[in-house]
């Protein structure tokens, strides 16, 4: 039988919510939450021994420290396979899966496997090294995620062939394999470029990668600039007057600070869904530093600081709805000759 | 948002705490917060001080805003 090691958040790991994000790492013996499910699929094959659980800012806070801790409780269990999440489309907790999956990997020379939506951060960073098993967007693909998973876990654990990203269901790790096929490169081109031609559907055998990065902006002399703030921290003002989501938000505000010296507990507070409140409630020139901005107004040390800021909360927002914000952000900005912006995200 | 933004010419700087989310994300100016839940405080701190940190963590970004860059930097 397989000796399994698990990790999951405070949330899955049934510690708590965004107030219990900050917990360092813990283990407990046995399966925990969504280990039971994988206790179903895995059947007599494997089990798992322990489950390590780190709440989600304690580890993104400090990925290095956490990533060590981690590393010396797996240890003590000798795991042959290392699972984590699924962590779905939540971001903190698909980093820290895919970082931990790699530092096993690298570290103890066991396979890992993970499971995550394509949008998750934790995805670019960790798909070349890691297997990731695409999920949904929320839990309620739990079922799905954990038999792929397992199955998956089990293949590596015991050593059997791994078949291609689509039949074992994970991301795509840009690794290509020689196989033998029927027909030749040259007649299969031919054919791929007549559907292509009809407007039918077809597969390519080798997609493009998408390398999607912008050539950095020119600085700017800030002591004359028109400055504005931008944030996916969530912060609008009281009682959130626009609704923003507090997950998967649809749309963005665009709120006055003219005349605004002090963000206030009266006047302002998060919509965002996705982290611990007290702080940003308490005093949300934390999230959205209005007050240091507008000191160094009155010193000199920017031109002016625009007359509105804009929020969203960026909490399992889709990349689509992100860019759009964006765009049309940019758009009023570039009317109002704003010449530089400072994005605060939480 | 910060790749639409630079990708319509504006510069900005991207003030996050998990710096790998944001490089993998595109962000080509990176200035490093305190923590998820208080980028640009310490409630730890008495009110002084946590005012300080801010407005050096502002200044670090507007700074980043003054440099020519020719890819990702990260302001330490």
């Amino acid at each position: 039988m397989l000796r399994v090691v698990h990790y999951l958040n405070q949330f899955f790991g049934q510690i708590g919510g965004e107030d219990k994000a900050s917990i360092p790492p813990m283990v407990k013996e046995g399966p925990v939450g969504p280990g039971m499910a994988f206790k179903g699929s895995f059947g007599d094959k494997a089990e798992i021994v322990a489950t390590v659980i780190c709440g989600d800012s304690y580890f993104n806070e400090n990925i290095e420290k956490a990533t060590q801790e981690i590393l010396q409780m797996i240890e003590r269990y000798k795991p042959d396979v290392f699972i984590a999440g699924p962590a779905f489309n939540a971001g903190r907790y698909g980093t820290a899966c895919g970082t931990i999956c790699k530092a096993v990997q690298d570290k103890f020379g066991i396979p890992a496997v993970t499971g995550m939506y394509p949008e998750n951060p934790g995805v670019d960073l960790y798909k070349k090294h890691v297997y990731i098993i695409k999920t949904t967007d929320s839990a309620a693909g739990m079922k799905n995620a954990v038999s792929k998973m397992a199955s998956l876990a089990l293949k590596l654990g015991f050593k059997e062939p791994i078949g291609a990203p689509e039949e074992e269901g994970y991301i795509p790790r840009g690794i290509r394999k020689n196989i033998f096929v029927e027909e030749r490169a040259s007649k299969r081109a031919v054919e791929m470029l007549i559907k292509k031609l009809k407007g039918e559907p077809f597969t390519t055998e080798y997609p493009m990668p998408d390398f999607d990065r912008v050539p950095p902006a020119k600085a700017v002399n800030v002591k004359e600039a028109l400055i504005a703030l931008v944030t996916s921290g969530g912060i609008v003002p009281k009682g959130n007057p626009d609704h923003i989501e507090s997950s998967s938000a649809s749309k963005y505000g665009k709120y006055s600070i003219e005349g605004i010296d002090n963000l206030t507990s009266e006047t302002h507070e998060t919509a965002h869904g996705g982290y611990d409140p007290v702080y940003a409630n308490e005093d949300p020139d934390r999230v959205l530093p209005v007050d240091a901005l507008r000191e160094l107004e009155r010193e000199g040390k920017i031109g002016k600081l625009y007359n509105y800021y804009y929020a969203t909360v960026g909490n399992g927002t889709s990349v689509a709805n992100a860019r759009r914000f964006a765009q049309n952000i940019a758009k009023e900005l570039l009317e109002d000759k704003v010449q530089a912006v400072i994005l605060t995200s939480t | 948002m910060v790749k639409e933004l630079e990708r319509a010419g504006i510069p900005t700087v991207h003030v996050c705490t998990i710096v790998p989310i944001s490089k993998t994300v595109g962000a080509n100016r990176i200035v490093p917060a305190v923590a998820i839940p208080h980028p640009l405080g310490n409630p730890s701190l008495g009110p002084k001080e946590e005012y300080a940190l801010r407005k050096k963590l502002v200044e670090k970004a507007l700074k980043a805003l003054e440099t020519d860059i020719e890819g990702q930097t990260v302001f330490e």
